[in-house]
């Protein structure tokens, strides 16, 4: 089974974002970036799955600016075989990320893609389930679990009231969630050996995709500050403010 | 214009969700048709047509939609797409997972979970974990958006008088299939949609402590929500997180215990209109979006809460 892992370099998950002053956009520069959260654990899921023999190969992939290979070469020392970046120094929206996504999906034709359910940048939710609508495949998004079965898939979804179990037939695409599992570090050794392994850099051009805009941004705020209240002395001054202050109990 | 709604409820009822999408809906203005999918889901539509603001109920009644499978709802919506200027839905579990798959099939970007509606085509709607809040124009023939429901007063649920047509086209894709599913048990109010919360964090030390919460949210009314923290640890079940990740909440009261603050947490209870903290310690970023603090040991605070109340 091939495996082809999706990684979207975003700012670290640490780092509160400001906006610029212009309104323009935020402020990325001098920003720690990293893999996207809930990419890297899709690419620990392929390694797992390649670990425990289920899989053959892990490729992993992702569709941005040359800087980008950081986090392919991330994934590389987590353990994916090799890496494709599509360059683009471009903002891809969404719909444009699966368009090329499906590409290469017809190049390197997977039995799964594993992506993140989210970007914490965009906080859209959106490019997995595009992905899977555009080459025809079941999605099982959200994904807390996933067991390979022949030519079945095994998705456990985190959805509104609990937990929902769907199968999927090969290939599909899945999207993770929090809890499918926690990331390795990336050992030394692993990093240095990541180095080595093959990097391919393809164009939006090459793939045969026209990037489209579907979207304007129009401006980016702050959003509106909370400011700190007062802190009370103990539970009965709460209670009180509560009551009579608040009136909400 | 035209817009498509696509209602999230029970099969009995409309979640409360759906009401919000459908105000925003009638800030775009225009004629809105609620479409009711799922499976034995007849009581719903009758309860859709009397939802205040809209002119007609398509009723798709197939085991094809039931859960509401995302490979056969996007077909689905596909399929009777032609003619509507928008469609929306509540970005709620299902709706987040086929409303991407509608799009992209109709060759559209999507707008995901808006706060506001400026006009037809431009929405607010928050980034990076409710850091920045963008503006955008959709440039796109067909609107696809989901709804963030705690930014939308609900529209009334009664009083509306809309025909219900039933839909005889069944889409079945048969790209996934449903094996089962575990659906949490509880007599509180719905989390997203109660007008008190309560959440437990780290800090909770062991689910056995949720307990604690939990009396003092019987007490209230409240929900029981958590940290991400705490649902890693295994205090409370997914379902019940709060945040970027999780469910977005914006009750009339928000009390966080032994929850530290971080961003990711506050991007799903910012907007609550009174935020309590009980933490033990003082410097903890909870603090900075709490009108009323409590810097104490929730193992006595708690207690003490649940016998003054
Ligand atoms: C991609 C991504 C998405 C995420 N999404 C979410 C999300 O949706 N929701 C979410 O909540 N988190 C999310 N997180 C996690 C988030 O970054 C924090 O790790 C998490 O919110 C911390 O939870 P906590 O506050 O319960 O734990 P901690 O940060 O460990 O805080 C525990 C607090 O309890 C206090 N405490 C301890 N004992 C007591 C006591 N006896 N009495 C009183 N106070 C006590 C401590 O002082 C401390 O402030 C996400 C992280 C990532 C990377
Ligand atoms: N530019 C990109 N490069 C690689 N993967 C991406 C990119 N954009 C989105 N994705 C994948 O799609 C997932 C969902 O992104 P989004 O729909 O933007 O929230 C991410 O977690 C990634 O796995």
């Amino acid at each position: 089974m091939k495996v082809l892992v999706t990684v979207k370099r975003v700012i670290d998950y640490n780092v509160k974002v400001r906006v610029k002053s212009d309104n323009s956009d935020v402020d990325l520069n001098n920003v720690k970036m990293a893999i996207n959260p809930f990419c890297e654990i899709a690419v620990e899921e392929a390694v797992r799955l390649k670990e425990s023999g289920a899989a053959s190969e892990v490729v992993v992939v992702s569709l941005g600016p040359q800087t980008a290979q950081e986090q392919l070469r991330t994934a590389l020392a987590l353990g994916a075989d090799r890496a494709i970046l599509v360059q683009s120094e471009d903002n891809l929206e969404s719909l444009s990320v699966a368009k090329l996504l499906a590409k290469v999906v017809e190049k390197e034709q997977p039995d799964l893609v594993l992506m993140g359910k989210q970007a914490i940048d965009s906080d859209n939710n959106q490019t997995g389930q595009m992905l899977a609508a555009l080459t025809g495949m079941g999605q099982g998004t959200f994904a807390s679990e996933i067991k390979v079965e022949g030519d079945s898939i095994q998705v456990t979804r985190e959805v509104d009231g609990g937990l929902q179990t769907v199968a999927l037939s090969k290939p599909a695409v899945v999207t993770t969630d929090l809890r499918l599992n926690e990331p390795r570090y990336a050992s030394l050794p692993n990093i240095m050996k990541a180095k080595r392994k093959p990097l391919e850099t393809l164009t939006p051009a090459d793939l045969g995709v026209e990037i489209k805009a579907h979207t304007k941004l129009l401006k980016v705020e702050p959003p509106a500050e909370r400011s700190a209240g007062i802190k009370v002395a103990d539970v009965a001054e709460l209670v009180d403010k509560l009551k009579n202050e608040a009136k909400v109990i | 214009m035209t817009i498509l709604v696509i209602a999230e409820h029970d099969n009995q009822a409309l979640k409360p969700s759906t009401l919000s999408t459908l105000a925003a809906a009638a800030q775009m203005g225009g004629d809105v048709t609620l479409l009711v999918a799922g499976n034995g889901c007849g009581a719903a539509a009758e309860a859709a047509a009397k939802a205040a603001g809209v002119s007609k109920v398509l009723l798709a009644d197939n085991p094809a939609y039931d859960h509401e499978v995302a490979e056969n709802m996007a077909a689905l919506i596909v399929s009777m797409a032609e003619g509507y200027t928008h469609i929306l839905a509540p970005a709620t579990a299902n709706g987040k997972n086929f409303m991407p798959r509608v799009a992209a099939l109709l060759d559209v970007g999507q707008v995901s979970d808006i706060i506001k509606v400026e006009s037809t085509d431009t929405f607010a709607r928050p980034i990076y974990a409710g850091n920045a809040i963008a503006t955008v124009q959709s440039l796109d023939p067909i609107k696809v958006i989901t709804v963030r429901g705690t930014a939308f007063d609900a529209v009334a649920a009664e009083g509306g008088n809309a025909t219900v047509e039933v839909l005889e086209q069944v889409e079945d894709t048969g790209l996934s299939r449903f094996v089962g599913e575990e659906m949490a048990q509880s007599d509180r109010p719905e989390l997203t949609s109660a007008r008190v919360v309560i959440s437990g964090g780290r800090g909770m030390a062991d689910s056995e402590h949720f307990h604690l919460l939990e009396k003092v949210a019987d007490k209230l009314g409240a929900a029981v929500g958590a940290s991400r923290a705490a649902v890693d640890a295994g205090f409370a079940p997914n379902d019940m997180q709060v945040g970027q990740t999780g469910k977005i909440v914006a009750p009339e009261l928000y009390i966080a215990v032994g929850i530290s603050g971080a961003i990711q947490h506050l991007a799903g209870m910012k907007d609550s209109k009174v935020i309590v903290a009980i933490n033990k310690d003082e410097e903890a970023p909870i603090f900075q979006v709490a009108d009323y603090g409590l810097v104490a040991d929730l193992f006595t605070a708690l207690p003490e809460l649940d016998s003054s109340i």
